[in-house]
């Protein structure tokens, strides 16, 4: 496990919906690298394809063909080759999204400690762990407050801290900096970049937000379901 | 982590105030069971005050419950000399209605012998009738005190005891009077008719007949054989205590016994759907956060343990809400409701049923959810 490993390798990746007439090729034939260290964005129109990859490459949707590697695993080759995908997301997989649907009868240290408690971690262990990351995210002050009470930039800093209690080494997001303003999105993304340097992983984020196209390694574009430019 | 308690303590006023209307309606379950036992327990009640063994009564009657009957009161000396009798009182039963303290009481006078089979069996409070007129025994429902007097036909009778849970069918709370008194309460006449019967040249006889004898049986006896021996007389019939149970319930309280348990059963199905309904409502809010859950990497058991939890949280609560609801208001009812553990743990049992079953719908709809939804894709 080193910087550099490849963690994610999409293969000739298709995806269809509907058959005949409405029938809809979201992708076609794409492929896909993703390193240890990187930090990539999924950019195109609506339509295009983005969201479909992250979800595929999050395991929540089987692709109509081709082949999936995370972190070394294959775990789609024409058919799943996992039954347990929730144990996958959970252990290989973090996601931050756009509304960062906290779960919001949970405070903020135990929306991040739940994902520890779902991996079968020690109760206290859990809280030390998140009460940790909430303070290298600077929420730490707010770890004893439910998500209808913290701002956008909090909520979505205990979003990045859920996503990486597990310390997974994908990290898939969805408009993570959406709701922020130009300042605190750059911030957002320093601070998960900065992250997955340290934790070994990726991040593959899908996002329409121009101010924060210089956080990232690689753009990678997605026009008519093609890889259009990388 | 328990994720049930978690979100029930974040909308904890809610689901309180959820809980309480369950309660409520678990309240009128409870209630209708109550009545319904009440009534059952009632009727049975004053069959099962003497704790007699065989009720001796007019041929060819189902009395003295379910149809009226006369016998000559003699008749409890021939019973009391019959082989296996230990021994035997005559009865008289009839209802009243006495003004009493502003208010006019309906009370169901029971005449027994003193020394004899038919009066109360345990005096709560005072002590049971000494003399040979005018005192009575009466149930705490009647709302008489020991000491009081009460106007019953034209005498005025001293109240001397109080008993527990002594009434008729109807509910009527019982008074206990001598077999002289209440046969004079039935046939003696107010003044005014008595000059109209003694003009018309009408001889005033007092009644010496009685409703019914009542017999137990010495150790060891044979009732079958007794009751076979009565029946050989012409002019009187014989049932066993089992037998006019029987009757009572059949004959008495049989349409008011079905029509509770049913409108028991169409409460109890309102219930279900109530409750379903507030299940399927609290999952189908949530399942953004389940897809959340899912996507996470949330195993089905902690989804389902987070609808199951609270619809049996959600149960338990009512069920204890409505128990306790009850209890402090049941004897406020005109009627007795009684509520045995057994009801109430068959109504927790059924409960925990149709919650567990309601939560079915709920645990269907969480499984189908997509976590791809919590992506807001």
């Amino acid at each position: 496990m080193a910087l550099g490993d490849i963690l994610i390798e999409v293969s000739n990746v298709a995806k269809h919906f509907g058959e005949g007439e409405t029938r809809v090729d979201a992708l076609r034939a794409v492929d896909l690298t993703v390193r240890a260290g990187e930090v990539i964005a999924l950019l195109g129109p609506s339509g295009s394809g983005k969201t479909t990859l992250l979800n595929i490459i999050g395991c929540i949707l089987a692709p109509s063909a081709g082949r999936v590697v995370l972190d070394g695993e294959p775990v789609f080759d024409g058919r799943w080759l996992r039954r347990d995908l929730r144990r996958l997301r959970l252990d290989k997989i973090g996601f931050i999204f756009q509304a960062h649907n906290l779960l919001p009868f949970l405070t903020a240290e135990e929306n991040v400690a739940v994902v520890l408690d779902l991996a079968g971690l020690h109760a206290e262990e859990g809280r030390v762990r998140a009460r940790e990351l909430l303070d290298y995210l600077e929420v730490g002050h707010r770890a004893k407050v439910k998500p209808a009470l913290l701002s956008g930039g909090e909520a979505q800093r205990v979003a990045i801290a859920r996503a990486l209690a597990n310390r997974p080494r994908i990290i898939l997001a969805d408009e993570p900096t959406a709701a922020l303003d130009g300042a605190r999105a750059g911030l957002v993304m320093d601070l998960m970049r900065k992250l997955a340097v340290e934790q070994e992983a990726c991040i593959v984020t899908v996002t329409h937000d121009e101010k924060i196209f210089d956080r990232f390694d690689r753009l990678i574009h997605l026009r008519d379901g093609r890889l259009a430019d990388a | 982590m328990n994720l049930a308690l978690k979100d029930i303590r974040h909308g904890l006023f809610r689901f309180v105030l959820t809980c309480f209307g369950l309660g409520l309606l678990m309240t009128v379950v409870l209630a209708m069971i109550g009545i319904y036992n009440g009534l059952v327990s009632d009727a049975l009640a004053v069959v099962k005050a003497p704790a007699a063994d065989v009720w001796v009564v007019e041929a060819g009657t189902k009395g003295p419950f379910a149809e009226a009957s006369s016998i000559p009161a003699d008749t409890r000396d021939a019973v009391a000399r019959m082989p296996g009798v230990a021994e035997a009182g005559a009865v008289n039963y009839q209802n009243v209605e006495a003004p009493h303290a502003g208010r006019t009481l309906r009370l169901y006078v029971v005449g027994y012998e003193p020394g004899r089979p038919g009066g109360p069996q345990r005096i709560a409070e005072g002590r049971g009738i000494g003399a040979g007129h005018f005192e009575l025994v009466a149930d705490r429902k009647t709302g008489l005190l020991p000491g009081e007097t009460i106007r019953l036909g034209r005498n005025r009778f001293a109240v001397v005891g109080l008993v527990d849970g002594a009434m008729n069918s109807g509910g009527d709370p019982a008074v206990y009077v001598t077999l002289a008194d209440a046969m004079a309460l039935q046939t003696e006449l107010d003044p005014a008719a008595q000059r109209v019967q003694a003009a018309r040249g009408a001889v005033s006889v007092k009644s010496a007949s009685v409703a019914a004898v009542i017999a137990r049986m010495a150790p060891g006896a044979d009732v079958d054989l007794l009751t076979a021996t009565v029946r050989q007389w012409k002019h009187l019939a014989a049932l066993t205590q089992v037998e006019q149970e029987e009757l009572l319930l059949v004959s008495v309280v049989d349409k008011a016994r079905r029509q509770i348990g049913l409108f028991l059963g169409i409460l109890l199905s309102v219930s279900a759907v109530v409750i379903a309904l507030i299940i399927y409502t609290m999952t189908m809010e949530k399942l953004k956060q389940i897809a959340t859950l899912k996507l996470i990497g949330a195993p089905d058991r902690t989804i389902v343990a987070l609808i199951v939890q609270q619809a049996l949280i959600l149960g338990a609560s009512g069920w204890a809400i409505g128990l306790m609801l009850i209890l402090s208001v049941k004897d406020y009812f005109p009627r007795r409701v009684v509520l045995e553990p057994f009801n109430v743990m068959v109504l927790a049992g059924i409960i925990a049923a149709v919650c567990l079953l309601s939560s079915a719908l709920g645990v269907r709809a969480a499984m189908k959810v997509d976590p791809a939804t919590a992506l807001g894709s």
